[in-house]
């Protein structure tokens, strides 16, 4: 239980970092480099997995976090491409958008699972 | 076309907006542990990179952007969602640099100090997102037709 309170305040921080350094930039382009910032990954994997899981252990994690990342680019082109052609409600279709995220990410790692 | 940093769009969010932010960033980060323990490193990982504060982020965009226009008399609202999108097609480059992130890590890792390779893994997110956003920049084929419409209509 303390594990992931320790998770929760680390992760909280380092994402909040993050966002942060996102309204700093500009070009908007540039700061949006920031919406992408592997921050969950530093805090879950710098904080916590490799001091309490082992090296090993988050090096399985970062494998499948390539598939994850795969799909956080198809989800933000595709988001980027709704916004500009279609005018959605801007919080609706990012969250209408993220099932695209979740099929994406677990086919890759369901191919990385095949090809293994 | 340069890179600024302007702190005063820092006092423009409220409190409860970066509460949110930390809350939703908290969340995740718990949860992808969560995950990792019920389901394994393997299915916890992808949770790795889940856009989770993605929504948050690029709403206040949205909303500070419509903001701007609505104090100078217009309504802001395609402003605000062109800005929502110039920041999707920026997250998206920058997740060129979250693959390399992953990868950096994943081949690292087992034969390296994590004190290295997650220096090295960072590293190498800042300069490959970097250089993508550079050549989006330079070489218009490269550069998305959504960076070339908000360019055209600032």
């Amino acid at each position: 239980m303390s594990d992931i309170i320790v998770r929760f305040f680390v992760g909280g921080t380092i994402v909040s970092l993050f966002a942060s350094l996102g309204d700093l930039f500009k070009p908007k382009s540039f700061a949006g480099l920031f919406g992408a910032a592997p921050s969950v990954a530093l805090a879950a994997t710098l904080g916590l997995a490799v001091l309490t899981q082992g090296d090993r252990y988050a090096a399985i994690e970062a494998r499948s976090m390539v598939a994850g990342a795969v799909a956080f680019f198809i989800y933000a082109r595709c988001l980027a491409w709704l916004l500009m052609r279609r005018k959605p409600h801007v919080l609706k279709a990012t969250v209408f958008l993220l099932p695209l995220w979740f099929a994406t990410a677990f086919a890759g790692y369901a191919a990385m699972r095949i090809w293994r | 076309m340069m890179v600024t940093a302007h702190f005063s769009e820092l006092a423009r969010g409220n409190w409860y907006e970066y509460a949110s932010r930390f809350l939703i960033g908290g969340v995740v980060t718990a949860g992808a542990g969560i995950m990792a323990k019920q389901f394994g490193p393997a299915v916890g990982g992808l949770f790795l990179a889940l856009p989770a504060i993605f929504p948050a982020s690029v709403t206040l965009i949205e909303k500070h952007e419509r903001q701007k226009k609505e104090q100078h008399g217009l309504t802001g609202v395609r402003r605000g969602k062109e800005a929502a999108a110039v920041d999707a097609a920026g997250a998206a480059l920058g997740s060129c640099g979250l693959f390399i992130f992953a990868v950096v890590v994943w081949k690292l890792l087992p034969s390296h100090s994590a004190w290295f390779a997650l220096p090295a893994a960072a590293v190498s997110w800042i300069v490959v997102s970097a250089l993508a956003w550079l050549l989006s920049k330079r070489y218009p084929k490269f550069k998305s037709s959504i960076l070339r419409h908000f360019e055209m209509n600032p």
